[in-house]
């Protein structure tokens, strides 16, 4: 027991103070990417090129959809005019489709909160049902690190449930096999109204690097209608957190 | 043929035998490491890649099938009976006298003939097969999934039950397959790379370095000193980042919670360093063809090592508290036995088959990279249960510490990356990384072009699946969380 008492001791406090202090990203961290279209050269397309996942058009306008980018760099590396760059922006989440399109510098999306009535049943006390559609897996590994100390999901009164018929909503994640699309609906079904759902990752939003894959529906919104999109691949655990608080005006 | 690890041969170079010789391939202990069809004309060539262990070397050779079947051979050697049902499955040939046939992944055939007479244009429905089945009196039959309770991927387990006595689990998969491996073929393109980091999410150092250094071989390509010491730091880290947080997960399922907050915590602490190389917690960006797209200058590797032995101390601290607590020996020990003879005719690798007593590694027995002149000792155990799957990742958890300290010390000088070209034509390869969850094995082929007319993935979970079955024999239904745990094994990576 002496031992218990005194490894708590050791182990420390190791909640993150989040959201009263912004987290601690590392230098390295990709995040919203930075566009600066004065730079591109007449009828340069390396960028649009490069990408894996079609997620920048350079047709005369330089725009960049977020619920596609994989954070890669593979854009960054092929710009031979450094006109696209990674800021440690980590704020990404939005409310419709659309406003993960981003063009000029300070030009993303910050999700509105949900309308005053679901608000008032969720804003206090969110239950989610964790749905994972297809995908690698490091969505779910993120979602799942909420949990520790270190981020601490219940403080905010969300919690992850074991069953459609306690939760007051789905987070999805993965770009819905065509083997997960019936499991996904009846699950959805499952869940008692009103209901939301939340794409958490690249797969879920659009496909994410398994894009127009025969097996697969390119993202939740095929299947369910989506409240909140989460980018990343996978998005950062602060990214998430920051989106589920920013729908539950909280932030 | 004899081949080494990550070292190409002309594809004409893989001899072409009849079918019944495949099985010398397999005498004198060797293991599956790949055994896939590749389309020749009409037919379809099978594959088999076999490791030797003992001599430290590959063996492969072909056989042509150019009928709707073939005489399986998964009931002299079981450790092929899922290869040989994804064969049928990608190709319609049927392995007859298979004594488990069924899909695997639920896609319909790569080529017009279903090996199972499904109907024709039509996605199969996933889990729709003959379910083995137990009857008798209290008999019952208990199906989970593909959702499950928890955050986890979806797959379907069906126990047939005796009261709380487990009689045989059965696994069915196939929930996560997005067509990755068919996507990989007529490649390198854009794409490729980004596929390899995503076979298995938490395994994007282990699968990115097997591509890279199937890459590196068919095109003549070499990854310099410094790029292998960077990629196996990033591997021990991985490898490090989920043991730790598998030994939390095993706390968790048997209620002894000091342990599991402490590891969940700390796991992160683990991804986070790799953020630190690289800005992705998951290792994303950071290996590339020709080497690694990020350096480890000496500040960074300086508090690299700093925030390694910090997070060390605390490891060491919360896993002590494990193996301190009678509660949960208890529930460890002799739960989910899995005997070495049965872990070697299913062929499994990595910490499951070493905590059954197998010298399965591939760093010691097949090394490449930086792991040929730095040696990592080999983790066993013997009991094969919870106990032995949880004490074999402590070990090698601080044999990954050790080496961690020892490169982060003394980074071989030069550059992180070189030029790495195209694929030659008409080669052949073979790639193992020993991942943390086991062997990764990555085999291609190259056509007159140079591009890929075949790309097999071996994720080790596939070799391993069959192993939790087989664990929960005899068992009680509510030790499955705690069996299951012990191996976390991969969904997407068994279903490409």
């Amino acid at each position: 027991m002496l031992k218990v008492l005194l490894a708590r001791v050791q182990q420390g406090q190791r909640t993150a103070p989040f959201p009263a202090e912004p987290p601690t990203l590392p230098d390295r961290f990709r995040g919203l990417p930075v566009l600066d279209p004065s730079r591109c050269a007449e009828g340069c397309r390396a960028c649009a090129e490069a990408c894996p996942t079609g997620a920048i058009s350079a047709n005369g306008e330089l725009r960049l959809d977020l619920g596609r980018c994989l954070f890669c760099n593979d854009c960054v590396v092929a710009c031979p005019e450094g006109a696209i760059s990674f800021s440690t922006e980590y704020r990404l989440a939005a409310r419709a489709r659309t406003d993960l399109l981003v063009g000029g510098p300070g030009d993303y999306p910050r999700a509105a909160a949900l309308d005053d009535n679901l608000r008032r049943l969720f804003g206090r006390s969110l239950k989610l049902r964790v749905v994972s559609a297809g995908g690698c897996n490091g969505c779910e590994a993120d979602v799942n690190v909420l949990g520790t100390p270190v981020f601490d999901l219940g403080r905010f009164g969300i919690q992850f449930v074991a069953s459609p018929r306690h939760a007051d909503g789905l987070l999805i994640t993965g770009p819905v096999t065509e083997n997960m699309r019936l499991a996904l609906k009846k699950t959805y079904d499952a869940v008692p109204p009103p209901k939301i759902v939340i794409a958490v990752g690249a797969c879920a939003i659009s496909g994410g690097p398994y894009i127009d894959h025969a097996e697969v529906h390119n993202g939740a919104d095929a299947a369910v209608p989506v409240d909140l999109y989460v980018p990343g691949c996978p998005p950062h655990p602060f990214t998430i957190l920051d989106g589920l608080l920013r729908l539950l005006g909280r932030l | 043929m004899t081949l080494f690890n990550g070292v190409a041969v002309p594809r004409e170079a893989i001899p072409s035998v009849p079918l019944d010789e495949l099985r010398a391939l397999l005498a004198k202990d060797r293991r599956v490491a790949a055994f896939f069809g590749v389309p020749a004309g009409e037919s379809i060539d099978l594959i088999l890649v076999v490791a030797d262990d003992a001599a430290g070397t590959l063996e492969a050779a072909r056989a042509r099938v150019s009928g709707e079947s073939f005489p399986s051979l998964t009931p002299d050697f079981p450790q092929l009976h899922l290869f040989e049902r994804e064969i049928a499955e990608q190709w319609g040939v049927r392995p007859d006298g298979h004594p488990w046939f069924k899909p695997v992944r639920f896609h319909a055939p790569w080529r017009g003939r279903d090996a199972w007479g499904r109907p024709p244009g039509q996605h199969p429905q996933c889990g729709v097969m003959d379910f083995y089945r137990v009857e008798g009196d209290e008999v019952h039959e208990v199906a989970v999934g593909p959702v499950h309770a928890g955050v986890i991927e979806p797959g379907h387990f069906r126990f047939q039950c005796h009261g709380e006595d487990v009689f045989h689990l059965e696994i069915s998969l196939g929930y996560q397959h997005r067509g990755v491996e068919r996507a990989l073929l007529g490649g390198p393109d854009k794409r490729s790379i980004h596929y390899a980091e995503t076979l298995a999410g938490d395994t994007s150092i282990g699968h990115a370095t097997a591509y890279c250094q199937t890459l590196e071989a068919l095109a003549e390509g070499r990854a310099p000193a410094r790029a292998q010491a960077l990629r196996a730091i990033a591997l021990e880290l991985e490898r490090l980042a989920n043991h730790v947080g598998d030994l939390g997960a095993l706390a968790g399922d048997v209620g002894y919670l000091p342990t599991a907050a402490y590891c969940g915590r700390l796991r992160g602490d683990f991804l986070n360093l790799t953020a630190l190389l690289c800005g992705s917690r998951f290792g994303r960006g950071l290996v590339r063809p020709g080497g690694a797209a990020f350096d480890l200058e000496p500040e960074r590797a300086l508090q690299a090592m700093e925030r390694l032995e910090m997070a060390y101390r605390d490891v060491e601290n919360a896993v002590e508290l494990l193996w301190a607590t009678p509660s949960v020996g208890a529930r460890f020990e002799e739960t989910g036995r899995v005997s070495a003879e049965v872990a070697r005719k299913l062929g499994m690798v990595g910490p499951a088959a070493r905590a059954s007593g197998l010298e399965r590694d591939v760093r010691k027995t097949h090394p490449s990279g930086i792991y040929r002149s730095v040696h990592i000792p080999l983790s066993t155990s013997g009991s094969g249960d919870v106990y032995a799957r949880a004490y074999v990742r402590w070990l090698e958890i601080q044999r990954s510490v050790a080496f961690l300290r020892q490169q982060l010390r003394e980074l071989p000088a030069g550059p992180a990356r070189a030029a790495c070209g195209a694929p030659r034509p008409d080669l052949f390869c073979v790639s193992l990384v020993e991942g943390w969850r086991g062997e990764i094995c990555h085999v291609a082929m190259t056509d007159a072009q140079g591009r890929f007319a075949a790309y097999k993935v071996v994720d080790p979970s596939f070799h391993n699946w069959a192993g939790l079955a087989m664990a929960l024999r005899e068992q009680q239904i509510s030790d499955f969380p705690l069996c299951n745990k012990s191996f976390n094994l991969s969904y997407c990576g068994h279903d490409l």
